[in-house]
């Protein structure tokens, strides 16, 4: 009996331990700073806010506990798309103002290796810039540093609800330097490749809600020939 | 087990693909209207869809109509979802567009010509793929077939995408229907 004692318990503090090592990995942190800070090209910068709630239009498969948005939105159930999120938004400039439209199509992909602190999700961003033209943002992100400083914390908290500031790269590829890869598609934009970043801000979350106040921004490198027919 | 379990397992439908004669893989998605149709964004509109959409005015987007749409395969089963854009904005030039999301598979980036051909369809080319997509180049060509239409000028139809995408991105391939007559035989 003891040696089973002894056994079931040592199992256990080896899970433990495991997950520890896990949760806790050091190796595993993202990045605060942008990979394209130091490039040369000029930039174009977004920002939009990353409340489903706050967008023109968030679905998922309409059991999370993010509400969708508007109410009678079509949900995503069917069994091909039941992993797949759609957010329209506006896109801001840096003085707040509306520059532009972003329609998002976030997918779980199924690198996601949790031992590597790898959550991650294919996202394409389907852009629109008024006077200026068409993009398609193409990237993979990784939501590990994000669930355990925000959505974990969130759960365990007592009041089921996060406060802080977080802020984070969430681009990790497919470009070499962990950058998004974008293509021109009309307007001044057209025929043109570039790099692009997406980074997330958040102030407060609920574990009951979802997100409560938080930004994303997205840093798009223009080439010289469309930049210089802004 | 953290490597041997897959902690996400993205559902698949087999594709039905067929291959056009002079090279290229033909496949036709297609979305079925009204069900199918998640967003319309457009200014001024009065039905907004879904109810209680909130789109800017026409001083924000102009002309730009914003639509999204659950795409289904040849089998009438949903694969993945798809936005239009189009616009007849003069300082970008009018433009028609579509973003095609297949969550197994990859994302295509879709340029359409704004004038229609004689027989009433859109052709168009690939101009950026993902993953699966990613080295393909090819044409597209996009028609709308009206199924019903009642006496409220409701109409039931869809909207079909038949892409022919052959490997090597750049290369010139024939706009599916234009080579193959089976190809509407296959319907």
């Amino acid at each position: 009996m003891k040696y089973a004692i002894a056994l079931v318990t040592g199992m256990l503090i080896g899970a433990a331990l495991f997950v520890a090592g896990m949760y806790f990995n050091p190796f595993a942190e993202q990045l605060t700073v942008s990979p394209l800070a130091v490039s040369n090209d000029e930039h174009i910068n977004f920002t939009y806010t990353a409340v489903p709630g706050e967008t023109l239009l968030y679905t998922d498969h309409g059991e999370s506990i993010i509400k969708t948005h508007p109410d009678r939105v079509a949900e995503l159930w069917e069994p091909a798309v039941v992993d797949t999120r759609i957010a329209v938004t506006l896109l801001n400039n840096s003085r707040g103002q509306v520059a532009g439209l972003g329609i998002k199509f976030s997918t779980d992909s199924e690198q996601t290796a949790i031992i590597n602190s790898k959550v991650l999700v294919n996202s394409t961003w389907h852009i629109y810039v008024p006077g200026q033209g068409t993009l398609l943002v193409d990237q993979i992100e990784n939501y590990w540093s994000y669930l355990r400083e925000v959505v974990v914390p969130a759960r365990w908290s007592s009041g089921d609800a996060w406060k802080g500031a977080f802020f984070r790269i969430m681009t990790r590829g497919p470009g070499a330097l962990g950058t998004a890869r974008v293509t021109g598609g009309n307007g001044n934009f057209a025929g043109i490749s570039s790099e692009a970043v997406e980074s997330l801000t958040a102030r407060a979350y609920s574990a009951t809600l979802g997100p409560v106040s938080m930004d994303g921004g997205l840093t798009i490198t223009l080439p010289q020939a469309a930049s210089g027919s802004e | 087990m953290t490597y041997s379990v897959q902690v996400v397992d993205l559902h698949r439908e087999a594709s039905h693909i067929s291959v056009q004669a002079n090279g290229g893989n033909v496949e036709t998605f297609r979305a079925e209207l009204p069900r199918d149709r998640i967003l319309v964004g457009l200014a001024g509109q009065e039905n907004a869809l879904p109810a209680g959409l909130k789109w800017p005015g026409a001083d924000v987007f102009g002309s730009l109509q914003a639509e999204l749409f659950k795409i289904r395969d040849r089998n009438d089963v949903v694969i993945g979802v798809a936005s239009r854009l189009a616009s007849a904005s003069e300082e970008t030039g009018p433009f028609i567009e579509w973003v095609v999301h297949l969550p197994a598979r990859g994302t295509v980036y879709l340029q359409m010509d704004v004038a229609p051909s004689a027989e009433g369809h859109r052709n168009g080319s690939l101009t950026a793929g993902t993953r699966e997509f990613e080295t393909l180049g090819g044409s597209v060509r996009e028609q709308f077939i009206t199924v019903i239409e009642d006496e409220d000028s409701n109409v039931d139809g869809r909207i079909e995408l038949i892409t022919a995408f052959v490997g090597t991105l750049g290369d010139e391939v024939v706009p599916p229907g234009d080579e193959v007559g089976s190809l509407d035989d296959e319907e």
